[in-house]
């Protein structure tokens, strides 16, 4: 078959794709057929495990050893793709289509400057000398607008930041002016107005130089920002296909339905992320049918299970019609924590943290939103007295702590009382643990409990509390799905009934479905015990409906803080009304 | 410029913080040496014969009579002039017995990781270019070999085919046969010295020399090296940078030389620094079975013959190799990983 005038860029029939692992054969992309026009941004969205980024690489053939093309077509400009030799290849990577990856810092060659990098690239395709090599290097720096292109043409990877890497990966990835460019999720892991300015950057130049763009990205907002139409796919398959607008509006298929509530936006509540989790005859929205489950909340609004010998006090969760979830603790409830003037400093004069002062009340919580290298992970790290700090106080119920060293704080009676989760779900369990031993670590350790009954017990009421199943409690870290494992890191931070909760970006690492879940198990938590969160994250909608004050930052220094609606509403200062509007809201106007 | 600076700073600190470290050995190997058994004087003393006033003159004569800090401090002062002692068994100063075998050893253990390298970086790049073909398992299988035989045995073995039945190599005996006249001395390095004369013919005679002993030790240490390059190769094979240069369309020499084995040469580098400094102590089995006249050799015969002053003297050389050697990767490490000087 030749091409037709008409006939779209590419057009994918019936894919699949199969990957030989040790337990047989597992079929990643089974049936995928779309197509894009020549000019055109499709977006492909879906939650991890749904095949997106697996189609990407079957049409780029660039696979690992153990997947390949089981069945169906993938048609390039009339060609298919699946048939070509590696020399064909050869010249269609990178001068016909090319790709964008997550991570651009890995993505470059670390020992390597990205002058040299660029050039390569070009040099593949085109028979250059090396001089020209750096002058088209220099022009594509330039055109991807990094700061001082002279100077970062002889700069590595490690010497630039994560927003620059991905711009000199955009550079080279267009270098030789390719028909199609497929980013595989651009922005995750970048700061939000990183992610908006590279985003703008990408829209901006297949715009300009007529390339098609193929997105792909679990961010439902991002998808409907820029893209012209979006394919959702899940489990390997295509459920639907629309206009941004139509599909985010009004989706049809019910996992589209599902992952829609599941986004954040800038209205939705705790309890709008997941309506039907509330219901535990709903099919689950993950591959991991516990997942959604055992958060429930039943319908009339308690809360469902209340563990046996649970010796807190239960307090009604708040119904969806609520204002956001954010409830008020009561004037004059005494301050929980309060930090005054902390100063962080490292060697060589780094700042870090630079006089932040900031209060929680008993059963409040507190967002820290700002971007990367604005301080709030070490301030998390600072009150949890995993670091000491430089100056400055933390007052705990009227205790100061700051005098304690950090090394020795495990041994402070508070210890119990000030309980943190990690961002990454995986590592910070010991994977030489089990579940069982993850939690009951801290009981052990703490509160000198022994082992025998007692101890069971509470494990288990905690597991149960944290919504991890009792069956999964043998299991070891590997064994568990991410979010299981965000359970376990719960569970084992509520196992000593803390006071105060600090959560250092706890949904980060998890599918929005699985995040929808893990926020209103939080939500439940703090309420039930009365507990206090210091809310740490760079998702500004999630803060939003966590936290009742917001505290933002930028290099290190506290810009604004607040009511958390008052802020979102009418930001005060020029920093917060960045980051605010970088965020991206489903349904918003699309770019081009 | 700043990065040769900043390599320079790590490379002097590194060298002041291994001054300890040395120091610890000087005064660990003197007090082993005391402690262990057997009587340097009774050995040194005429004959069995010897009479007790006989045997504790020598004594007095090697200080052996003080209490052992007295003569710790006066070795350690010796060391400090420069003084490494004398010999009993060659009646030299231990320091000119060590100059004149250290480049024996020396051209040995270049030589040798020289053809183990230019033989298992290829190894290993192939078997992590074909991993789980055929020639990953024949890797395997030369790499099991060279560390299951002994090196006296792969020597005796090498001897036996090349030199016995097939008659390739000249008599392992030394480092050239007696009828080539020795190079004017420049460097010690005979290879060095005959090119530097001119001399190609006996520039062929010590080659031919030290092929035998060369690859003996080479097949030794060529399993650990080609491991670790196979290993390091499939890392950066499946790297995240890999999969852009394809994707990118660069040629397949360039995606595994220059992005793919510049990157994983960088744990082979450190691996070879280690691989050295192991290999100069030894290789004392090679040099016996070869009558190579290095300083392994000389140091086993003087421990033999509980002569303390060669084994403290080969005891600190090697000490201070182990440093220079540590050093020499650090920097190259530096110069080939522009990430390490950020530290």
């Amino acid at each position: 078959m030749s091409a037709t005038p008409d006939a779209p860029l590419l057009a994918i029939e019936d894919l699949h794709v199969t990957f030989s692992t040790r337990r047989g054969l597992v079929e990643a992309v089974r049936g995928v057929s779309f197509s894009v026009a020549a000019g055109e941004t499709l977006g492909v969205v879906g939650e991890s495990g749904s095949g997106k980024s697996v189609t990407a690489f079957a049409v780029t053939r660039l696979l690992d050893a153990s997947g390949r093309v089981s069945q169906g077509r993938i048609r390039f400009a009339g060609e298919d793709i699946t048939a070509a030799s590696s020399k064909q290849l050869r010249r269609l990577h990178g001068a016909a289509i090319s790709m964008i990856f997550q991570n651009p810092r890995g993505a470059l060659n670390p020992i390597r400057t990205v002058g040299q990098q660029i050039a390569d690239a070009i040099m593949a395709h085109e028979s250059i000398s090396a001089g020209e090599g750096r002058a088209r290097a220099l022009e594509l720096l330039k055109a991807v607008l990094i700061r001082d292109p002279e100077k970062r043409l002889d700069a590595y990877p490690h010497e630039l930041s994560g927003g620059m890497c991905q711009r000199v990966m955009i550079a080279m990835a267009i270098a030789c002016a390719p028909k199609l460019l497929i980013a595989d999720e651009p922005t995750t892991g970048l700061d939000v107005t990183t992610q908006k300015t590279v985003m703008d950057l990408l829209a901006r130049i297949t715009a300009e130089r007529g390339m098609a763009m193929i997105l792909i990205t679990h961010d439902l907002g991002l998808a409907s920002r820029y893209c012209q139409r979006v394919c959702v796919m899940e489990q390997g398959k295509v459920v639907e296909e629309a206009q941004p607008l139509s599909l985010f509006s009004a989706p049809q298929h019910p996992y589209t339905k599902r992952l829609v509530a599941a986004s954040p936006t800038a209205t939705s509540t705790i309890a709008d992320l997941a309506p039907e989790a509330l219901s535990p005859s709903t099919v689950s929205l993950s591959p991991h049918p516990e997942e959604a489950a055992p958060a429930a909340v039943s319908k009339d609004g308690s809360v469902v299970s209340q563990p046996p010998g649970a010796s807190f006090e239960t307090k009604p969760a708040a119904s969806p019609q609520d204002e956001g979830s954010a409830k008020k603790p009561a004037p004059g409830t005494p301050l929980l924590l309060e930090v005054q003037n902390l100063v962080k400093r490292y060697d060589r004069g780094v700042v870090a943290v630079n006089d932040v002062s900031f209060t929680i009340r008993a059963g409040e919580s507190l967002g820290l939103v700002g971007e990367s290298g604005s301080g709030k992970s070490t301030i998390s790290r600072l009150v949890c007295r995993l670091i000491d700090a430089s100056e400055g106080e933390i007052l705990f119920d009227g205790q100061a702590i700051g005098t304690l060293p950090a090394r020795d704080f495990h041994r402070s009676p508070l210890r119990k009382d000030i309980q943190i989760v990690f961002q990454d779900p995986t590592d910070s369990l010991n994977p030489r643990f089990n579940a069982f031993d993850c939690i009951a670590h801290p009981l052990r350790r703490l509160l000198n409990m022994k082992d025998g009954a007692a101890l069971t017990a509470r494990v288990s009421e905690c597991a149960e509390r944290a919504g991890l199943p009792s069956g999964l409690l043998e299991r070891f870290p590997h064994q568990l799905s991410g979010g299981q494992k965000a359970r376990v890191g719960i569970a084992r931070a509520i196992a000593c009934r803390p006071r105060l909760l600090i959560l250092d970006e706890p949904t980060a690492a998890l599918d929005v479905s699985v995040q929808a879940v893990i926020l209103q198990l939080l939500d439940r938590l703090r309420r039930e015990d009365d507990l206090a969160l210091l809310f740490v994250s760079h998702d500004l909608n999630v803060v939003r409906m966590m936290c009742e004050r917001t505290v933002v930052m930028q290099n290190g220094a506290i810009v604004e803080q607040g009511e958390s609606l008052a802020l979102f509403a009418a930001p005060q200062t020029d920093y917060a009304r960045t980051l605010l509007e970088a965020v991206l809201h489903l349904g918003g106007p699309t770019v081009r | 410029m700043s990065q040769l600076s900043t390599t320079a700073k790590r490379a002097g600190w590194r060298f002041a913080s291994s001054l300890p470290a040395l120091f610890g050995v000087l005064v660990f190997t003197f007090l082993l040496m005391r402690v262990l058994p057997g009587d340097p004087a009774v050995f040194f003393a005429s004959g069995p014969t010897a009479g007790k006033e006989e045997i504790e003159m020598i004594r007095k004569q090697m200080g052996l009579d003080k209490p052992v800090p007295e003569q710790l401090l006066r070795y350690l002062g010796d060391i400090g002039s420069g003084n490494l002692g004398r010999s009993l068994t060659t009646g030299q100063p231990v320091l000119a017995d060590l100059q004149s075998r250290l480049p024996a050893s020396l051209e040995l253990t270049f030589s040798a990781l020289l053809i183990a390298l230019l033989t298992a970086i290829p190894l290993g790049v192939a078997a992590a270019l074909r991993q789980g073909s055929w020639i990953d398992h024949v890797v395997r299988f030369i790499c099991a070999l060279g560390v299951c035989v002994p090196t006296f045995v792969s020597g005796l073995l090498l001897i036996y085919a090349f030199y016995y039945l097939l008659g390739l190599a000249p008599d392992p005996t030394g480092r050239v046969d007696i009828f080539t006249s020795l190079p004017p001395r420049l460097t010690g390095f005979l290879l060095i010295d005959f090119a530097l004369a001119g001399d190609w013919e006996g520039w062929r005679a010590a080659a031919a020399q030290l092929v035998l002993p060369a690859m003996t030790m080479a097949l030794f240490v060529v399993a650990p090296l080609a491991r670790i390059t196979r290993a390091a190769m499939l890392a950066s094979l499946g790297s995240d940078f890999v999969r852009t240069a394809r994707s990118l369309g660069l040629p397949p020499a360039k995606v595994i030389v220059t992005y793919a084995l510049r990157n994983a040469l960088l744990p082979v580098l450190t691996i070879a620094g280690i691989v050295f400094s192991t290999m100069l102590g030894a290789n004392v089995l090679v040099e016996k079975v070869f009558s190579w006249p290095g300083v392994a050799s000389y140091a086993l015969d003087a421990l033999l013959s509980s002569d303390y002053a060669p084994v403290q003297g080969f005891v600190l050389l090697m000490a201070s190799i182990f440093v220079v050697v540590n050093l020499t990767v650090d920097v190259l490490y530096g110069i080939a990983d522009p990430r390490v000087s950020v530290e």
